[in-house]
């Protein structure tokens, strides 16, 4: 057994890469909607406090002012919790960042159900879905602190609209600082070729213990790392479904128009195999300490490693 | 301003006045009454008062004026095309299939548009990203917008309208469209906000009440704006709805109906009398 990994919160690490960005990029500019100490952005605003655009509660005035930053040269992060990036200021990012094509970064932070004791009003389920039916629109759910900081980096540097969705909770750091994130590619971070666990953010760790499960009872499985859901990398699940035969998908996030939709309409698409979703099935959260409401909506190694067999059943072979 | 320019500026209204009837007339939909409310507007703007290159419509220096109501698209083509941002035979494929002149004004389609608009209350903010983004750069740019008095009942334009003055954006200034008509009928009977003037004065800007089809009323409106420092400038314009077409002034149905082929005719007479 090797020691836990080091635990960091991706939006944490959202914070700490929009710094070094602004310190290397003059047109990089943060917007916040009166969450800076939560989403981050306020190690950026001390430092580059005439580049840091305070907005106030006003999400959709937010997205607007990000559009015309952006219209006008500027590289605007945009940053709240996801529920309000993708849901309070749909209409702003649909209209102006997304039809628009405009330059306009989105960083949503508490992402997903283990925002925790805010409960569903505050838990994005759903923002995903949301995002990635926007056309033109770049979503990426970073896995790690590693991941976060080079995701930011390819958002700044790619040009159009990105949602970067992070999260509150600290997540096991999986990547080497060498790692390079590139927008559209996913990650193999452990070969299989019984069935393939395909997972985005918080579930990417709780997908490598649930392939140590799987391990156990003699199953081999890949894990994929889909850091990008749109444009999502149709190579590497088409390969998955080829060379394993079975996909299962892990995301903190609704079943319903996420990555385990993505990959389902590729499958269903390109190279049709059994697909079992681990997420939220279709129901808002609850209040309550993050690891316990990951287990109560199924969100566990378990969950992922008994689906994993359910899908390698289905294949008939 | 001398009686000439006015003259000019006048007449120059009047166009977009006739293209504004024709495009929506050729495109069979659209929003007139809105489009006509405007013009006198957008012919100062465009022509006397604002710093733009149509031959270089990216020139970074520029001034940018918002359409944040902006269903009165054909009002903003016609002046683009009088300006020379397009050709104005284009003007006729309004809302066509495969046309740049989207029902609602598309940045990427078209030269001369600042941003996308078309679902309600979001110019201001786009507005303020850009005066903001000015300031930053150290750029002589001045930002203009107008927005629609039925657009008002959004929240958004209250929520920009405190970032506006937050930031202090004095190289701003914005219109409202005061024709006091929306789709269902009066502003004030849909859902008032009673005095508009006093409300942007509340939020803290620089307030002026003018009449929006008076040309020297509305220049002078734009000097005194600039003259406005610490602060960014509302112009409470009243205007008439469907301004220039007797058969369309102060109607609400001509909100977003486009003319028959024998109105848009009559409408068509009354405007190219009005030219020299």
């Amino acid at each position: 057994m090797t020691d836990a990994p080091r635990k960091i919160a991706t939006r944490a690490a959202y914070g700490k890469a929009l710094a070094k960005l602004g310190e290397l990029n003059p047109d990089v500019v943060v917007l916040d909607s009166d969450l800076s100490k939560s989403t981050k952005t306020d190690e950026f605003a001390k430092r580059f406090p005439e580049r840091f655009i305070q907005m106030g509660v006003a999400e959709a005035d937010m997205m607007g002012t990000a559009a015309g930053l952006a219209a006008s040269g500027k590289i605007p992060f945009a940053s709240t919790f996801a529920i309000f990036a993708s849901g309070r200021a749909y209409d702003q990012v649909r209209q102006t960042a997304g039809y628009g094509k405009l330059n306009v970064k989105i960083g949503a932070s508490h992402g997903g159900i283990t925002v925790g004791e805010d409960g569903a009003s505050h838990q994005a389920l759903e923002d995903i879905a949301l995002m990635r039916a926007i056309p033109g629109m770049t979503v990426i759910v970073p896995a790690d602190a590693v991941e976060t900081e080079q995701a930011v980096f390819a958002a700044a540097r790619h040009e159009g609209p990105v949602y970067i969705r992070t999260g509150r909770s600290g997540v096991p750091v999986l990547f080497d600082e060498d790692y390079e994130f590139q927008i559209g590619k996913a990650a193999t971070l452990r070969e299989g070729n019984d069935v393939t666990i395909i997972a985005c953010g918080v579930m990417v760790s709780i997908s490598l213990e649930a392939a140590d499960i799987l391990a156990d009872k003699g199953v081999s499985a890949r894990v994929v790392n889909m850091g990008t859901i749109k444009p999502i990398d149709v190579d590497a699940i088409v390969k998955a479904a080829k060379e394993t035969g079975a996909i299962v998908t892990a995301e903190e996030h609704s079943i319903i128009g996420g990555l385990g939709s993505a990959v389902c309409e590729v499958v269903g698409e390109m190279y049709p195999v059994p697909v079992e979703r681990v997420g939220v099935r279709d129901v808002f959260g609850q209040s309550g300490p993050a690891h316990e409401l990951m287990q109560t909506y199924g969100l566990t190694a378990d969950s992922i490693a008994e689906a994993a067999i359910k899908a390698i059943s289905r294949t008939g072979t | 301003m001398t009686k000439e320019e006015v003259r000019e500026l006048q007449q120059i209204a009047q166009r977009l006045r006739l293209s504004i009837v024709k495009s929506v007339a050729a495109a069979g939909s659209g929003h007139p009454g809105g489009s006509l409310s405007i013009a006198d507007i957008l012919a100062t703007l465009y022509f006397k008062e604002m710093r733009i290159d149509p031959k270089n419509p990216a020139w970074p220096d520029r001034d940018r004026f918002v359409l944040s109501k902006g269903h009165a698209a054909p009002a903003l083509y016609a002046v683009l095309a009088e300006a020379g941002f397009i050709d104005k035979e284009e003007l006729m494929t309004l809302r066509q299939l495969g046309s740049r002149l989207q029902g609602h004004p598309s940045m990427r389609h078209v030269p001369g548009v600042e941003i996308s608009t078309g679902s309600l209350g979001q110019g201001l903010s786009a507005a303020n990203g850009m005066a903001i983004a000015a300031k930053l750069d150290n750029r002589p740019t001045r930002v203009y917008a107008i927005i629609g008095d039925g657009e008002s009942q959004e929240g958004q334009i209250w929520e920009a309208s405190m970032t506006s003055v937050h930031y202090k954006l004095d190289n701003l200034m914005v219109f409202l469209d005061y024709n006091g008509l929306q789709i269902d009928g009066r502003v004030h009977d849909v859902k008032s906000f009673r005095d508009p003037g006093a409300k942007w004065q509340a939020f803290g800007w620089h307030v002026l009440e003018i009449d929006g089809h008076d040309i020297e009323a509305i220049y002078s409106a734009c000097q005194e704006a600039k003259a406005t420092k610490g602060k960014p400038t509302m112009v409470v314009a009243h205007t008439v709805k469907g301004k220039g077409v007797p058969f369309m002034e102060n109607i609400a149905d001509w909100h977003g109906k486009a003319p028959s082929k024998e109105q848009a005719e009559e409408a068509i007479r009354y405007l190219e009398a009005s030219l020299v």
